[in-house]
């Protein structure tokens, strides 16, 4: 982006949010005090109720991009496995097509597990998970400097149940607008 | 021999709690039968036992008696379980706790016992003892000298042969006086056992708290026994898999500090932490070298892990996997030589060994399922791994794969850590739907299973080596 040449030279850790960057601003040293934790986004797959709304969310907020997508934000995953299905290939293009109709924003894809695995491995997983959402979101012409990625592994189920539904629920790629 | 109940037992509420707390819950108890222990031919000049992990004979747990230990003079100190002769009374306490539940003894602590006068710690009565059906006999003293510190001597008999088996005697300073009783339950297990002592050690873990899906995960420390408790992190940040320095100097765990996860190394003296690697890219699975002088991480990029060493003190990494997938973890074998990991390359997790610099991968696991997170054993002769084939289990097998054997059969139970001894194993073990997570640990024989005691949720143990 022509806008932000300067993105890629920054720290990793100020991409993350005007928390971290406020934080990460007071100095090189590890800060004592420990920053918020930025939690996972919520996901709409359900019940989005935005829509609707006589006074909908600013036009290229995240809570706009969460309207908008009405639950395609969110893309699922076979067992241990990353590959994206027809079914994710449609939720990437409506992203895709947002994130273009809004070329200053950035977005964060979180990468997801199952509980049924070891935690490093689903790590690494999580990781590899968001990196193929974010890799086709690139093929389909979005900028990959304004996509970053985290994986959370299995510590954020979105459905915390211990069953074959709630598993396939948590087995996620999450794309977030950067606000 | 007068046998009366010293005046002072009510007093030590701290050190009887936490002995107390020690003690295996009923569900352990009732999983652990008889464990498996035969006596063998002892190595010349040694007449300790074996503990051998296949053999199915019923061994009878060894009697040991531990009375409070006696004190020259009853004096304050600044420990905190009070003066000398209430510190004899929780030294004892504390060892009867380390060498229960192990499977080997039967101790029986202070509470149950006379007390011995100062005199009696070199001259034991034996033929009172022996009427009480003592087998083995520790005695111990404590004495406060004037600048403060503490000496401990503890002494091992053989209450039937009226023969001392081992005397050792530390000086230490009023707050390290739990690790007195530690060594003190070290000596009196090696001796016994012929095995390597492991109670003087530390663990670093996971406290975990809250909801399943939005749990708070705070880097914690703790001594073996659960005594000595401390949280490192507040929990603002999610802290994972923790790995304890060899010195105890240091601590090695991912963050989530600034929203990515990243491997820091925390000092624990200075209360400071530095990245291990300057990166963009997220780091997981660090793991120390024996000597503490290097450190293994793994490091995804564009979606691949792979598995790199740097030194402890920084530097230019050298990358040791290179292959497209997930490479992540690695133990280093005691001698530092080869490193265990593990890789998906073949398709499915399983474990692989290399040289430590990176040359000559093979394959190790061939058990059906898949093999994740190896553990070299410190005695080298094992790898301990989370068997995947359905429910996870700590499973171990030999350094060339073979002997493949489960060690636990539960649910969910990952992420073996090995005791000093390379003879018992910690893991964490999740339970189905809630997500709470425990920390047990578990013996070669796979019978004598107990849960730790942990003030809140634990995972994720690492069991550092035995003190110096």
């Amino acid at each position: 982006m022509p806008s932000m040449p300067n993105i890629r030279v920054l720290s990793g850790a100020l991409l993350l949010g005007a928390a971290a960057l406020s934080l990460a601003a007071c100095g090189s040293k590890p800060p004592k005090e420990l920053p918020p934790e930025p939690g996972p986004a919520v996901s709409t797959t359900t019940n989005a109720p935005m829509p609707q709304m006589p006074a909908g969310p600013v036009a290229g907020t995240q809570a706009d991009f969460v309207a908008q997508m009405m639950g395609r934000d969110t893309i699922h995953f076979a067992y241990d496995k990353y590959g994206i299905d027809p079914a994710s290939a449609v939720s990437l293009q409506s992203q895709a097509t947002w994130l273009q109709k809004y070329p200053g924003k950035r977005a964060t894809i979180e990468g997801h597990c199952d509980e049924r695995g070891t935690r490093d491995y689903n790590l690494a997983l999580g990781e590899r998970r968001a990196t193929a959402a974010k890799n086709y979101l690139v093929s389909l012409g979005v900028d990959a400097g304004r996509l970053t990625t985290v994986s959370y592994g299995k510590e954020r189920p979105a459905d915390p149940a211990s069953t074959e539904e709630a598993y396939a629920m948590n087995r996620r790629a999450v794309t977030v607008a950067i606000d | 021999m007068m046998i009366r109940k010293p005046l002072l037992a009510s007093v030590f509420v701290a050190p009887a709690v936490a002995a107390a707390a020690f003690v295996a819950p009923a569900l352990a108890q009732q999983i652990a039968p008889a464990p498996v222990v035969t006596p063998t031919a002892a190595a010349p000049g040694d007449a300790g036992l074996s503990v051998t992990v296949s053999d199915d004979s019923a061994w009878v747990s060894l009697g040991i008696d531990i009375p409070g230990f006696a004190t020259n003079a009853d004096v304050p100190t600044a420990a905190s379980a009070g003066s000398t002769a209430q510190l004899g009374r929780a030294i004892a306490e504390v060892i009867t706790g380390d060498l229960k539940n192990n499977g080997l003894f039967k101790p029986v602590g202070p509470d149950q016992l006379p007390g011995v006068p100062f005199i009696q710690v070199t001259q034991p009565d034996f033929p009172a003892w022996s009427a009480r059906g003592a087998e083995m006999l520790v005695h111990g003293s404590v004495q406060a000298a004037g600048n403060g510190t503490l000496t401990i001597t503890c002494i091992l008999y053989d209450a039937s042969l009226h023969q001392q088996l081992v005397k050792a005697s530390w000086e230490m300073t009023p707050a390290d006086w739990r690790r007195s009783a530690h060594k003190c339950a070290d000596t009196v297990y090696a001796r016994l056992s012929g095995e390597s002592p492991f109670f003087d050690s530390r663990i670093a873990y996971i406290a975990e708290t809250g909801p399943k899906n939005h749990r708070m995960k705070r880097l914690a420390i703790m001594d073996s026994d659960g005594a000595n408790h401390r949280f490192i992190t507040t929990g603002q940040a999610m802290a994972l898999t923790p790995r304890f320095s060899p010195d105890y100097k240091s601590i090695l765990y991912l963050s989530y500090l600034n929203g990515s996860p990243r491997i820091y190394v925390y000092n624990v003296e200075t209360a400071s932490q530095r990245l291990v690697a300057e990166t963009r890219n997220p780091t997981f699975a660090p793991r120390w070298s024996p000597d503490g002088r290097s450190i293994l991480y793994s490091m995804a990029i564009a979606g691949n892990t792979n598995i790199y060493r740097v030194s402890a003190t920084g530097g230019t990494s050298q990358q040791l996997t290179d292959t497209p997938g997930i490479n992540i973890g690695g133990s280093f074998s005691p001698d530092g030589k080869k490193i265990v990991f593990e890789s998906d390359r073949s398709g499915s997790q399983q474990i692989y060994v290399m040289n430590a610099d990176g040359t000559d991968q093979h394959r190790i696991s061939f058990f059906g399922g898949k093999s994740a997170t190896p553990e070299w054993s410190p005695r080298g002769d094992q790898i301990a791994f989370t068997h995947i084939a359905g429910n996870l289990r700590i499973a171990v097998m030999s350094v060339e794969g073979g002997h493949f054997r489960n060690l636990t059969d539960s649910w969910q139970d990952e992420a073996p850590t090995w005791a000093p001894n390379g003879r018992i194993i910690q893991f964490f073990r999740t339970e189905k739907g809630s997500g709470k997570s425990t920390v047990w640990q578990v013996d070669l024989t796979g019978r004598n299973e107990r849960r730790l005691p942990t003030p809140v949720d634990g995972s994720d143990p690492a069991w550092g080596p035995i003190r110096e």
